[in-house]
C-alpha cells in the first residue's frame, strides 16, 4: 500500500508538486494523466528518490515505511522500480554488467543467492526474448545509441528482471509503435499480481486499452484534480485538458463529474 | 642534488664511460647538449609550454635510488605472463640493457632489435647516421631532452627493413633498479617504407625510491608504414618521469600513440608528430589518472606540414584528491597543408573538490581548406547517470566507481590489441578504488 499525503516538492525554489494525495493499494493499477509540465515526472522521480527535487512537505508511506527517508538504492532494493521517461545513456558500462549488478543488488537484499554469470545470462536472455530485444544489446553500453523504442524495451527488460513490488512507468508508451506498445503492455500484465502495484503515467489513453487500470487520475499544476474509473481516460481523450483552469482547479466546462 | 651545476660536474666525471664515448661525433653532440642544459637549466613556468608544470623544484631535488625495490626478474615474469604470444622483450635495469632478463625471439630477416649501447659499439655508417640524427634533434626539445642527450646510457634501437611486418609485439621494459638515482634513456625506431610493428614501453612500478626517469623516444616512420606505440607509465609514488616521443611520418604513414600515465609523483609527456608527406594518419590516444598530490602533464603537438593528412586525438583524465592533470594539444596546419583533417578532444573527470585539471587546445591554422574540430571538458560524475544506477539498486559508491571506470574505458577501447587493452585495463583498475568487484564482473561478462 502506497499512501501519498499532501506531497509538496520543488526544484531550484520553484514549487512543482503542490499538495498531492494518492493512495494505491496492493494489486492495483493506477493511471496518471495530465498535460505536459503538470508534474508527472517530478512525482515519479521524487518517489524513486531523486534528490535534486526538494520535498517541502507531506509524506509518502509505503507498506508502513517512510519512503522519503530511504536513499534511492534502498527503495529500489525494497522493490520500487521507475521506468524512466528519458532513460540515461551510460557509455562504457555494458548493459550486461549493469543488469547483473542491479539484479544481484536486489537478490542480496531479499536474502537470495546472487546469480553467477552463467545463471544470469540464461535468465536475461529469456527475458530479452520476451521483450523483443536482440542479444547484442547485452554487450552494448547502457542505452548508448539505442533508439527511443529500444531504450523503452530496455526499461521493460529491467522491470521484468527486477520483479518490483511497485512499478512506476513514466510515459513508457511515448514514441512506441503499436507492436512495441503491446510488448510493454504484456510485460506489465505479466507482472500484475495481488501483491504488486503499478502507477502508469501516460499521455494517451491507447495504452490503457491494453493495461486496464483500476483508477485514473488527472494531475494538473502539481495536484490530482480528478480521479475516476477507466472511462475518465476516454473522456480526457475526447475533451483534452482545456477544462483545467489557471489555478489548477477545474474551471467552467469541466467534464461531468468535476473534481472530487 | 640536481642543481644545474652538479649535472655539469657529473657529466665531466661520467662522459668517458658513456656508450659511444670513443665516437667523436657523439662526444661532440653530448658536449653541446650538456652546455645547452647548463645555459637553460630546468624549464620554469616562464616557458609557455611549461606554464602549468614547473621543474624549478629540481634544483633542490635529491634523486636517490634508496628505497624498496621489486625484484626485476619478478617484474619481467609478471609482465610476460600477461601476454598470449611470446613477443620480443628487451629489458633495461637502472638505464642499462639487462641481457639475462631480455628475451628476443626469432626475428624475421630485416628486423633489428638491439640495445642502443650495442648499436653504438657495432655502429656501421647507416646506424651511426640514424643515431646521430636523433641526438642532434634533441635541439628541438626542451632542456630535459638536452640533458638526456648528454647522459643517455642506453635504450632500444629498432630497425625495420622495407616492407617488413613484425607480427610479435616488441616490449621494452624499463626498471628503475637499485643502484641508479637517475636514468636517461633513448630509444630509436627506424621503420622503412611499408613496415609495420607494435612497440610497447613499460615503466612498471618497481619501488618507492625518488628516482628520475628521463626518456626520449624517436620514431622515424617511413612511407606507408603502420606503427603502433603504447606507453604504460606506472612508476612509484616518488618517481619523477619526464618523457618525449618524437615522430616523423612520411607519405601515407599511419601511426598510433597510446599514452597511459598512472604512476610517478610528477609525469610530463611531450608527444610530437609531423606529417612530412601526404596521406598520413595519426591517432594520439591518452589516459591519465592522478591522485594524492601528484601531477601529470601531456603536451602534444601535431604538425600538419603536408596536405591530406588526418589526425585524431583523444585524451581522458581522471584527477582525484589534490592532484593536478594538465593537457595542451597543439595542432599546426601549414599554409599548403590543404585538406587537412584534425580532430582533438580532451575530457577530464574531477573526482574530488580539490582536484584540478587544465585542458587547452592550441590551434595554429594557416591553410584555408581544413577540417578542424576540438573540444575540452572538465567535469564531475554525471548526476543523471548516478541516479539511474542507484535507482536500480547499485550503491552510490559502486555506481561512482563504475562511472569512473566507464569514463576511462573509452580510452582503453581504442587500443587495438586485446592483450594490450587488457593490460591497460588492469593497470587502470589497480589505481581505482573499489576496483576489485568491478574487475571481477567485467571479466566474467566480457
Ligand atoms: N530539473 C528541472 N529543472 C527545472 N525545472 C524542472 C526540472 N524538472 C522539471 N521541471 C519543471 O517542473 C515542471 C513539471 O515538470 P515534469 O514533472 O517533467 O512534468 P510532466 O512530466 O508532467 O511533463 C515543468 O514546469 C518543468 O519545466
Ligand atoms: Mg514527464
Amino acid at each position: 500500500m502506497l499512501e501519498i499525503n499532501d506531497l509538496k516538492a520543488s526544484i531550484d525554489g520553484k514549487a512543482i508538486l503542490k499538495g498531492l494525495n494518492l493512495n494505491v493499494k496492493d494489486g492495483e493499477v493506477h493511471a496518471i494523466m495530465g498535460p505536459n509540465g503538470s508534474g508527472k515526472s517530478t512525482l515519479a522521480q521524487v518517489l524513486a528518490g531523486r534528490d535534486t527535487y526538494q520535498v517541502e512537505g507531506g509524506s509518502v508511506t509505503w507498506n508502513g515505511v517512510d519512503l522519503l527517508a530511504l536513499p534511492a538504492e534502498e527503495r529500489a532494493r525494497a522493490g520500487l522500480f521507475l521506468a524512466f521517461q528519458y532513460p540515461v545513456e551510460i557509455p562504457g558500462v555494458s548493459n550486461a554488467y549493469f543488469l547483473k549488478a542491479a539484479v544481484n543488488a536486489t537478490r542480496r537484499h531479499r536474502g537470495l543467492p546472487e546469480f553467477d554469470a552463467f545463471d544470469f545470462l540464461a535468465r536475461v536472455k529469456a527475458e530479452m526474448k520476451a521483450v523483443g530485444m536482440k542479444e547484442e544489446f547485452l554487450y552494448r553500453s547502457v542505452n548508448e545509441g539505442f533508439s527511443g523504442g529500444e531504450k523503452k524495451r530496455n526499461e521493460m527488460l529491467q522491470m521484468s528482471l527486477l520483479e518490483p513490488k511497485l512499478a512506476i512507468l513514466d510515459e513508457t508508451d511515448s514514441g512506441l509503435d503499436i507492436d512495441a506498445l503491446k510488448i510493454v503492455a504484456e510485460g506489465v500484465n505479466r507482472l500484475r499480481s495481488p501483491e504488486r502495484s503499478l502507477i502508469v503515467i501516460t499521455h494517451y489513453q491507447r495504452l490503457l486499452d491494453y493495461i486496464v487500470p483500476d483508477q485514473v487520475h488527472v494531475l494538473a499544476k502539481g495536484r490530482i484534480v480528478r480521479s475516476g474509473g477507466r472511462e475518465l481516460a476516454l473522456e480526457l481523450e475526447e475533451q483534452g485538458y482545456g477544462w483545467i483552469g489557471e489555478g489548477g482547479d477545474a474551471a467552467a466546462g469541466a467534464p461531468a463529474g468535476g473534481p472530487r | 642534488m640536481s642543481a644545474v651545476a652538479s649535472w655539469a660536474a657529473d657529466f665531466k666525471a661520467r662522459a668517458p664511460a658513456l656508450p659511444g664515448a670513443n665516437l667523436p661525433w657523439l662526444a661532440a653532440l653530448r658536449k653541446r647538449a650538456i652546455d645547452r642544459f647548463g645555459a637553460e637549466g630546468w624549464p620554469t613556468r616562464r616557458k609557455e609550454n611549461w606554464h602549468h608544470t614547473s621543474l624549478a623544484f629540481m634544483e633542490e631535488q635529491v634523486f636517490s635510488a634508496t628505497g624498496t625495490h621489486a625484484d626485476p626478474a619478478a617484474i619481467v615474469a609478471r609482465l610476460r605472463a600477461g601476454e598470449t604470444t611470446p613477443g620480443h622483450w628487451l629489458v633495461f635495469v637502472a638505464g642499462h640493457h639487462a641481457p639475462a632478463l631480455s628475451a628476443i625471439g626469432a626475428l624475421p630477416a630485416g628486423a633489428r632489435l638491439i640495445s642502443l649501447a650495442d648499436a653504438l659499439a657495432q655502429a656501421d655508417d647507416a646506424t651511426a647516421s640514424a643515431i646521430e640524427q636523433t641526438f642532434g634533434s634533441s635541439d628541438d626539445g626542451d632542456s630535459p631532452a638536452a640533458l638526456n642527450a648528454a647522459f643517455a646510457t642506453d635504450g632500444a634501437f629498432i630497425h625495420l627493413a622495407r616492407g617488413l611486418a613484425l607480427e610479435e609485439t616488441i616490449h621494452l621494459v624499463f626498471i628503475a633498479g637499485a643502484d641508479e638515482a637517475s636514468r636517461h634513456l633513448r630509444n630509436l625506431v627506424v621503420a622503412e617504407a611499408g613496415s609495420r610493428a607494435t612497440i610497447v614501453e613499460h615503466y612498471p612500478d618497481s619501488g618507492d625510491a625518488a628516482t628520475l626517469t628521463n626518456v626520449v623516444t624517436r620514431i622515424d616512420a617511413g612511407a606507408d608504414t603502420n606503427i603502433s606505440h603504447l606507453k604504460l607509465q606506472q612508476e612509484g609514488e616518488l618517481a619523477t618521469h619526464i618523457a618525449r616521443l618524437d615522430t616523423q611520418q612520411a607519405r601515407g604513414a599511419a601511426l598510433a600513440s597510446h599514452s597511459l600515465s598512472f604512476g610517478a609523483r610528477l609525469a610530463r609527456h611531450d608527444i610530437c608528430t609531423r606529417f612530412d608527406g601526404e596521406g598520413g594518419e595519426v591517432l594520439l590516444n591518452g589516459l591519465y589518472h592522478v591522485d594524492g598530490r601528484r601531477h601529470v602533464d601531456h603536451q602534444t603537438r601535431i604538425e600538419h606540414a603536408s596536405p591530406r593528412c588526418n589526425s585524431r586525438e583523444f585524451y581522458r583524465g581522471l584527477v582525484d584528491d589534490n592532484a593536478r592533470g594538465v593537457f595542451a594539444g597543439r595542432i599546426i596546419v601549414a599554409q599548403d597543408a590543404q585538406r587537412s583533417d584534425a580532430m582533438q578532444r580532451c575530457d577530464n573527470l574531477l573526482l574530488s573538490r580539490q582536484a584540478e585539471a587544465d585542458a587547452r587546445p592550441e590551434l595554429e591554422i594557416y591553410a584555408d581548406d581544413v577540417k578542424c574540430a576540438h573540444g575540452a571538458t572538465v567535469g564531475q560524475i554525471d548526476d543523471d547517470s548516478l541516479f539511474y544506477l542507484r535507482s536500480r539498486g547499485l550503491d552510490e559508491l559502486h555506481a561512482r566507481h563504475l562511472l569512473t571506470y566507464a569514463f576511462a574505458a573509452e580510452a582503453l577501447a581504442r587500443i587495438e590489441l586485446p592483450t594490450l587493452r587488457q593490460r591497460a585495463r588492469e593497470a587502470l583498475l589497480a589505481r581505482l578504488p573499489g576496483a576489485d568487484a568491478l574487475g571481477e564482473m567485467l571479466e566474467e561478462l566480457a
